[in-house]
């Protein structure tokens, strides 16, 4: 565990990475804050939603360091070296799991916090204010707390996701590109899609879909899950990946 | 005394051609058999995404019936198809207006002063007592059109609600004239001239004054042609969010119009003006667009629009374009640029560029036939990739008797063109992003985050339409545009949204911007390249 936390430390791209990760989520969020507008006579927005659009776009570099944390050891081969010094491979992955959520939700805790108040600070410039039945954002409010820690927690999945798809496919550029589709592909396909009964399902399956109706704090009647049930289901996607992840590297050849 | 021969190699002696550099590029691409993979996997994915989206798009005639647990269906008409009005060129328009019309024989001209303009809401809208709405795109004018009949060709002069007078012919051709709005006080003459198969349109303050708005053919005219004074006024649409596909309420405007000053020259056999309400309109029966002439005076109403029929959700025309077959593209994108990453990352990793390197010392050039071999092998999976989804998808919507947006075949051609060198250009944007930072995660994520994110936040609903245009005009990404499945008409109110197609830049600006940033990340690869040991 202190082994790998000191590989952790001292590449210096980690830590920009993780830096990367908090800043393009606050900047994509408080670029969402500014250019939404509230018209009178009732938008459907959900301002907490809207706050944290960045975690849409930051969850790209989360699975890039999640995905470096394994496949780094890979191309260098290095993990030859670990797995002498630390033979019980589940060991070595499970600290690698630990410490890169650990190092996720820091980082994510920091994006969700900044996000939440650039909406705390810019909607009521844009008409989401009281006036129109949107007190300012504050994390006293249950659901916008359920939001904002389901967010880091959802930015925490997807770091377990992508580490059971690294260990699986060890290439990073495959890991990186392998993940992202399938996050992706549910949200803009169901996007087109106007045959409801398939839209519903799809919107259940997808891990990023699902995933996110964490942030959802208004209609959520409308919702084809709760938004725990949607965190679940990303839950069993970051499981199942991880499960074949650290079959593969439990019996495979390093 | 023995001659020592010095050993000659049996090759011949040849210079290190461009040509062998690509041939060696290529046999490295070639041999790998995960990038092979790789391509076909980007291929499958958006033909394969293509053909399921086109199942999916819409509640076909089986699932409707097949299922119990389908939810409202949204089109009504998508068993069998909404039946829509063709004009000229095969466009999708609407032609409904009130028509106060007289049969002209040969060449002639018509004039007219129009003094008032105003408009009827059907009900309260924004907040504004009912009476009082003028729409920007009311119009009411003179028209010359080829007879009565919904869809034919037709060219016109007319005063609008806010976009002041316009020349406008065969429903996407729209030319401005005078600015400001019609009144009492500023009236505005028209005046429209047929020679032949010409039409001249003229616009005037004074009555003495004219300039020239436009000329233009109309190919096929008839030699007797209906011409006369036209009202008529399009919904009035307001959209509940700004983010994204939300909800729109239209209702129907009506506008009313005073006529004066009507003087005609040429042949019109007719002996009195006939009133028509050509295609009925959207007003209930209860209001019907009417007309009176009183001592030279016209006061014309009239409802709908003369104008071509918008693609895409909340519009008036059909709900699926191709464009939504090519949806998956992304995903394949995604592959391609994986491999675009490692064909050079790989010779990093394993140090074969030092091999490389010894072999062709020149290093621009070693990066020009990495960038041909991998934008080639990328535009051949895009084309392929294109070409599955939008002509699989076509086939299979059609056969679904889906609401799908009839293409003209041109632009067909640039989507599905469009599509492969997108996927190209992208490629070498990649490989010179992978040049620059060596290592395929940085690559990767650099690409992801300029390319692939700029994308993916225009599709779902609950982003701020204002965030994605702006970052579909400054990114790579901004060369989706070359997916734009029909044009965005200035003068036709609608939903305009990336998520339905329509990008904030033109396609080959949108493309220009794609290539101008690949460029740039060439050069500085290149440079890079020089400059740096391996």
């Amino acid at each position: 565990m202190h082994a790998e936390w000191t590989k952790f430390r001292t590449l210096a791209s980690t830590g920009w990475l993780l830096l990367a990760a908090a800043a393009f989520t606050i900047a994509v969020s408080a670029a969402a804050d500014a250019a939404a507008t509230c018209r009178s006579g009732g938008c459907q927005a959900d301002p907490a939603k809207l706050s944290l659009t960045g975690v849409q776009a930051g969850q790209a570099i989360v699975v890039i360091i999640a995905v470096l944390a394994i496949s780094g050891e890979y191309s260098t081969g290095m993990i030859r070296i670990t797995l002498t010094a630390m033979p019980r491979r589940l060991t070595v992955l499970a600290a690698k799991a630990t410490l890169t959520t650990g190092l996720v939700v820091a980082a994510a805790a920091v994006a969700v916090l900044a996000s939440v108040l650039a909406g705390r600070l810019i909607l009521p410039g844009h008409g989401f204010a009281a006036a129109h039945g949107y007190p300012p954002l504050s994390l006293g409010h249950g659901p916008v707390l359920r939001a904002a820690c389901g967010s880091v927690l959802y930015l925490a999945l997807i770091a377990l996701l992508s580490l059971g798809v690294a260990t699986a496919v060890r290439e990073s550029s495959v890991a990186i590109g392998l993940v992202l589709g399938v996050l992706y592909v549910f949200p803009v396909v169901t996007s087109v899609i106007s045959n409801q009964h398939w839209q519903r399902h799809l919107e259940q399956t997808g891990p990023m879909t699902a995933g996110l109706y964490i942030q959802a704090t208004v209609n959520l009647r409308s919702l084809p899950l709760t938004p725990w049930q949607g965190l679940g289901v990303l839950a069993l996607w970051a499981a199942g990946a991880l499960t074949i992840g650290a079959l593969i590297f439990r019996f495979r050849d390093a | 005394m023995t001659t020592v021969t010095p050993y000659r190699s049996a090759a011949r002696d040849v210079r290190d051609g461009f040509g062998q550099l690509l041939h060696a590029e290529w046999t490295k691409f070639r041999t790998v058999r995960g990038w092979v993979i790789g391509m076909i996997l980007a291929v499958l994915v958006t033909a394969g995404l293509g053909v399921f989206l086109a199942k999916a798009a819409t509640p076909s005639c089986s699932s409707q019936t097949g299922s119990g647990q389908q939810g409202p269906v949204q089109h009504g008409a998508a068993c069998g198809g909404p039946v829509y009005t063709v004009g000229p060129g095969g466009v999708l328009v609407q032609d409904e207006f009130y028509f106060v019309r007289q049969p002209l024989a040969g060449n002639g001209s018509i004039t007219v002063r129009v003094t008032s303009l105003t408009g009827l809401g059907s009900e309260e809208i924004n907040g504004q007592p009912a009476g009082s709405l003028l729409v920007p795109w009311s119009k009411a004018g003179i028209i010359i059109k080829d007879g009565t009949r919904q869809g034919s060709a037709y060219a016109a002069m007319m005063a609008t609600g806010r976009n002041g007078v316009r020349m406008q012919w065969n429903y996407t051709g729209d030319t401005a004239g005078l600015p400001g709005a019609v009144s009492g006080a500023s009236p505005r003459w028209l005046r429209l001239t047929r020679d032949g198969d010409t039409i001249t349109g003229y616009d005037s303050a004074d009555g003495t004054h004219w300039a020239r708005v436009g000329t233009l053919a109309l190919a096929g005219l008839p030699s007797t042609v209906q011409a006369g004074l036209f009202v008529t006024s399009p919904l009035s649409t307001t959209y509940s969010s700004s983010l994204g596909v939300g909800n729109a309420s239209s209702s129907p405007t009506e506008a009313t119009a005073v006529f004066d000053h009507v003087s005609r020259t040429g042949t019109w056999p007719a002996s009195a003006w006939t009133g028509d309400d050509v295609g009925a309109g959207n007003l209930g029966a209860a209001q019907v667009p009417a007309y009176h002439q009183a001592a030279g005076r016209f006061t014309v109403s009239g409802s709908g629009d003369i104008a071509p029929l918008i693609a895409g959700p909340l519009n008036h025309g059909p709900n699926i374009t191709v464009r939504d077959f090519l949806l998956g593209m992304f995903a394949g994108l995604i592959a391609v640029a994986v491999v675009a990453t490692m064909f050079m990352t790989a010779e990093y990793r394993r140090g074969l560029i030092r091999t490389t390197l010894a072999a062709s010392p020149n290093r621009g050039r070693v990066l020009a036939a990495k960038a041909i071999v991998i934008g080639s092998a990328a535009f051949v999976a895009g084309l392929a990739a294109a070409v599955g989804a939008v002509l699989g998808g076509t086939r299979i919507a059609q056969g679904n008797g889906s609401d799908l947006f009839p293409e003209p075949w041109l632009t067909e051609l640039r989507i599905i063109a469009g599509t492969a060198a997108l996927i190209a250009v992208a490629a070498v944007f990649t490989l010179a992003i992978a040049t620059m930072v060596r290592r395929s995660a940085t690559a990767i994520l650099i690409v992801i985050v300029t390319i692939v994110i700029p994308f993916v936040l225009s599709a779902p609903p609950g982003i701020p339409v204002g965030l994605t245009e702006w970052l579909l005009r400054i990114t790579p990404a901004a060369a989706f545009a070359l997916q734009q499945p029909a044009p965005q008409y200035y003068q036709v109110q609608a939903n305009y949204i990336p998520a339905s197609g329509y990008f904030p830049l033109a396609p080959w600006t949108g493309f220009a911007v794609l290539c101008a940033w690949t460029a740039i990340a060439l050069a500085a690869a290149a440079y890079l390249l020089k400059r740096r040991d391996v």
